[in-house]
């Protein structure tokens, strides 16, 4: 309770900024309990490797046409993803502590177009997104942290000039 | 059944996994599945610098690393213990093509010739490595979100936004793909 008094009301305007994952959940619990989102990240990042999507030459063939995989794999997540969501809006299902799960709207914004655009080009170049950016690490292929780390400054660099650029 | 974990997964099996990630982080305490938020959170936790977009309480975020933890344990996990003995299988006209780009090792899921420390001094490699880090970090920002937030979790959730920002992703993959990675490759 407390830090939410120290926090200032604006936090979340600031923080729900050009994101889609926002931490919205009002309880407070203790730290470990976030290793429920290791053992979910886990699955995941097995998922990553094992499917190959964390690589470069799948993605070089998605562009050019010369693979379904990646969009079998991205097309049945988003159809899961959808009946998921509906599910759990049309039934009202609540998280497993009992909290209400909720859903924000998103709104247009010109970064969606030129952004997608510019992170289209960046993720054929290193056959990641930021998700498989990290998978890579993990299956040995240290020279990736250097391209983490440059996301990283990138991302800085945009909030750097956000104020400049359309949205 | 060893054969079945070693080989390469299909799609629709990774694919209806990566699906269900979405109602298990809702389920598991409302968190809305995305992973370059995470890039800012770093952001804000060590070189806030006195930007606006970067003063939040980044803690509350916390989940999200330990996520990002899980996905690098469950990669290590999965070479180590699930790997598939075979070179990755490579459609014959990109083989072909990336041939006269001196890009010929197939035996890792990244081509060796590109994501090593010696490439990242070459100025292919630094193109590329630091170059389309900075892309992904810059454009998924400004787009609000990546293929997780917004292609994933977005499209689930019926946001057009996220799909224009999918759209746009697709754009900016074929534009690279087929009209300028070829010159970068020549380098």
């Amino acid at each position: 309770m407390q830090t939410q008094q120290a926090t200032p009301d604006t936090d979340f305007e600031v923080r729900s900024t050009d994101t889609i994952c926002v931490n919205e959940s009002q309880q407070q619990h203790p730290g470990w309990y976030n290793l429920k989102y290791l053992a979910v990240g886990v699955v995941f990042g097995i998922v990553f490797v094992k499917a190959e999507i964390i690589s470069w030459f799948r993605i070089q063939e998605m562009f050019r046409l010369q693979s379904f995989h990646m969009y079998g794999v991205i097309g049945t997540a988003v159809v899961v993803g959808m009946i998921s969501v509906w599910l759990i809006k049309k039934f009202k299902v609540k998280t497993i502590h009992g909290e209400e799960i909720s859903f924000q709207k998103k709104k247009f914004s010109k970064g969606q177009i030129y952004g997608g655009l510019l992170f289209g080009l960046g993720w054929t170049l290193t056959g990641a997104c930021p998700g498989p950016l990290f998978a890579q690490i993990g299956t040995g292929v240290y020279v990736v942290i250097v391209v983490v780390l440059s996301a990283i400054a990138g991302t800085w660099v945009y909030g750097y000039f956000r104020e400049k650029l359309p949205h | 059944m060893l054969q079945a974990i070693q080989a390469p997964w299909p799609w629709y099996v990774a694919g209806a996994l990566i699906g269900l990630i979405v109602p298990a982080l809702l389920l598991l305490g409302n968190k809305h599945f995305g992973i370059s938020a995470n890039l800012r959170h770093v952001c804000a936790a060590c070189f806030p610098a006195g930007i606006k977009f970067f003063q939040y309480n980044w803690k509350k975020e916390i989940w999200n690393f330990v996520f990002v933890g899980g996905i690098i344990i469950g990669a290590i996990i999965a070479t180590q213990l699930m790997s598939n003995p075979d070179p990755v299988a490579i459609h014959p006209d990109l083989a072909k093509e990336l041939a006269t780009y001196n890009i010929n090792d197939h035996s890792g899921m990244l081509p060796k010739e590109l994501f090593s420390f010696e490439s990242l001094f070459t100025l292919r490699g630094l193109i590329m490595l630091i170059g389309g880090g900075f892309l992904v970090g810059f454009g998924t920002r400004w787009a609000g979100g990546c293929t997780s937030g917004h292609s994933i979790m977005g499209l689930s959730n019926l946001q057009l936004p996220s799909l224009i920002a999918t759209i746009m992703f697709m754009v900016g993959g074929f534009i690279m793909a087929n009209l300028i990675l070829p010159f970068i490759l020549r380098l």
